[in-house]
């Protein structure tokens, strides 16, 4: 029981024990070193994403998969939110980026309308519009309302096929493009940890609770003279809207709307990098999508068999590291531990 | 009766497929009462606060609230009224703290234009006032408890979390489905008390019960049900001493005569 402390004595501490002994989740700062442990880390990524079309300069055709990273990961970030936060697993990707594209397009190429105009307007328009659309399925839980959501954009295809409406098959082309390639990829990474950032700190607000309450047990929030309907509309609204806003860009992007981009790979790929960044995390879709659509790129000399790799990805995280990359970097990262002096 | 009548179902009938789970079902409960709810398993209990509380829709039959018509409303319009209801079972928003369970209905419309559980929300934070009522309701303040992720919580915890739930709303009557079901004894013994407390403070209860002792010390009228029947009503000695209550919980002497 005599232990004595000796000036200059150390021991070992875990990064995070300062924060942890507080309370989780209350930043109650003490020191800049803790300030460090915090902050590091996030700003690996935002400047990491910051940095990677500088650093791809002389490559103009990774600066393009830069821009396609942000639009996947704009999809991704709506699908961690609205299947870890609302408890609604949404396969409509594809629908959101069609109908994105296609405002966007139709008030380009109709009105005339500049895209520093058409793509806020594509956003909130086709948010709302893929909310009505959605709006009836909302009662559905799991997987039933993941078939239904899956559903619309092959519909969504087939019927401006069909009507021939739109541009029919060949689409709304001539479009306006953005003014440079730095413009088109800052917007999107901008976008992207603007969403980052607000939707993390909205799921932690009084707000955020009730979105959690809904995916925990929808009656007892009913019970509690919520109308849960109300906060699934909004959650899709805002899922949906991030993907509209990617679409949006994609049109702009190619210069060109069509069916394509009601693509099945829109509604599958945001699911695969939230697998594999580690869902509920919100990061972890944006770090899966910086993965997966790069080797999805490097594959496209394979054709149909990049699937194939793909499903071995997926299969390989599922098996060995089920929690995702992020949950796992960050439980490491705060077991890390260092010399303290006592 | 010169009290006025809270709530009053009259004549509320529910069929699932060819199960009559309610038939014909008369109630009424004053201010201020509690009103127990007891009937062998299967026998109407929850589908009856299922049909107050919207959250099933009923086939006949009207309900109402404070002397407006509720039948078939939709659960979070009713529960705006001020009638709100435990789950039998108990499920919490397991990834939250206890206490962050409570932001949940003090969230609701109703808890800001009340204040939630007497009117605190109007003075303080959320946070605070969730941990106000959580103290209220027998989680220890200074203890590391009502921080606790709910998923880690005690049945005795949860059962009282169920409640904290409605109190923050500020409810004017609370239906507790079978709050005493799965308690130790130290732990009904605690919750008795609190139960008589939420009278005092003004709230109407209705109890569905199992714990037929505790039950009978707390309420002032016992309703039983049978086969989605109400086959008797009055004081606990009334009930008990009724012949079809005795052949309900015990079966009648002629045995074949519920086969």
């Amino acid at each position: 029981m005599t232990m004595s402390v000796e000036k200059g004595d150390r021991r070992k501490e875990r990064l995070d024990r300062g924060i942890k002994v507080r309370t989780d989740g209350v930043y109650a700062i003490s020191s800049w070193i803790e300030i460090t442990y915090l902050v590091l880390p996030r700003m690996a990524l935002i400047v990491g994403l910051l940095a990677l079309p500088l650093v791809l300069t002389h490559f103009p055709y990774w600066q393009r998969v830069v821009s396609i990273i942000g639009i996947y990961a704009l999809l991704a970030i709506g699908f961690d939110f609205l299947a870890n936060f609302v408890g609604l697993v949404s396969l409509g990707g594809g629908l959101y980026i069609g109908v994105g594209a296609y405002i966007a397009a139709l008030l380009n190429s109709e009105f005339g309308l500049p895209t520093y105009v058409t793509v806020p307007a594509a956003t909130v328009l086709g948010g709302a519009l893929c909310t009505m659309i959605l709006f009836p399925c909302l009662p559905l839980r799991g997987v039933y309302f993941a078939i239904v959501s899956l559903m619309y954009p092959l519909l969504a295809g087939r019927v401006i096929e069909a009507l021939n409406i739109f541009g029919g098959t060949d689409g709304i082309i001539g479009l306006d493009g953005f003014s440079s390639g730095w413009v088109e990829q800052y917007l999107l990474i901008a976008c992207v940890l603007v969403a980052l950032f607000v939707l993390r700190r909205m799921v932690t607000e009084d707000v955020g609770l009730v979105f959690r309450g809904v995916k925990d047990n929808d009656q007892a929030v009913r019970a509690s003279a919520i109308n849960i309907t109300t906060y699934k509309a909004l959650g899709v609204f805002i899922a949906a809207a991030l993907g509209c806003l990617g679409g949006a860009c994609l049109a702009h992007i190619y210069m060109w709307a069509g069916i394509s981009q009601f693509a099945l790979d829109f509604s599958i790929i945001p699911i695969a990098a939230t697998v594999v960044g580690g869902g509920g995390t919100l990061v972890g879709a944006v770090i899966g999508c910086v993965i997966l659509v790069p080797i999805s790129e490097v594959l496209r000399d394979f054709g149909t068999l990049r699937i194939a790799v793909y499903a071995l990805i997926l299969t390989g995280f599922i098996v060995f590291k089920s929690e995702g990359i992020m949950t796992y970097a960050t439980r490491k990262y705060e077991q890390t531990e260092r010399w303290v002096e006592i | 009766m010169s009290r006025e009548s809270l709530l009053r179902v009259e004549n509320v009938s529910k069929a699932f497929g060819g199960v009559l789970a309610l038939s014909a079902v008369d109630l009424e409960v004053h201010a201020g009462d509690i009103v127990g709810i007891i009937g062998p398993n299967g026998s109407g209990k929850t589908t009856l606060v299922n049909a107050i509380t919207g959250f099933i829709k009923v086939d006949h039959g009207r309900v109402s609230f404070k002397g407006r018509e509720i039948t078939n409303w939709k659960p979070h319009k009713i529960a705006d009224m001020g009638l709100t209801r435990t789950f039998q079972v108990m499920r919490p928003y397991f990834s939250l703290p206890a206490f962050k369970n409570l932001i949940v209905p003090l969230f609701s419309r109703r808890a800001r234009r009340t204040g939630g559980w007497r009117g605190g929300g109007k003075m303080g934070s959320r946070d605070t006032v969730a941990v106000d009522i959580l103290e209220e309701i027998g989680f220890e303040r200074d203890s590391y408890v009502p921080y606790k992720v709910a998923s880690s919580l005690p049945t005795g915890y949860l059962k009282r979390l169920e409640l904290a739930r409605c109190l923050a709303l500020r409810p004017e009557l609370v239906i507790c489905d079978e709050v005493f079901s799965g308690l130790s004894m130290s732990e009904m013994a605690s919750m008795v008390p609190l139960i008589e407390k939420l009278q005092m403070e003004g709230i109407t209860l209705i109890m569905v019960e199992h714990r037929l002792r505790e039950l009978f010390r707390l309420a002032n009228r016992v309703v039983v049900l049978n086969f989605g029947c109400k086959i008797a009503e009055g004081t606990a000695e009334e009930v008990m001493g009724h012949k079809e209550v005795k052949e309900a919980y015990f079966g009648s002497e002629e045995v074949l005569s519920y086969v």
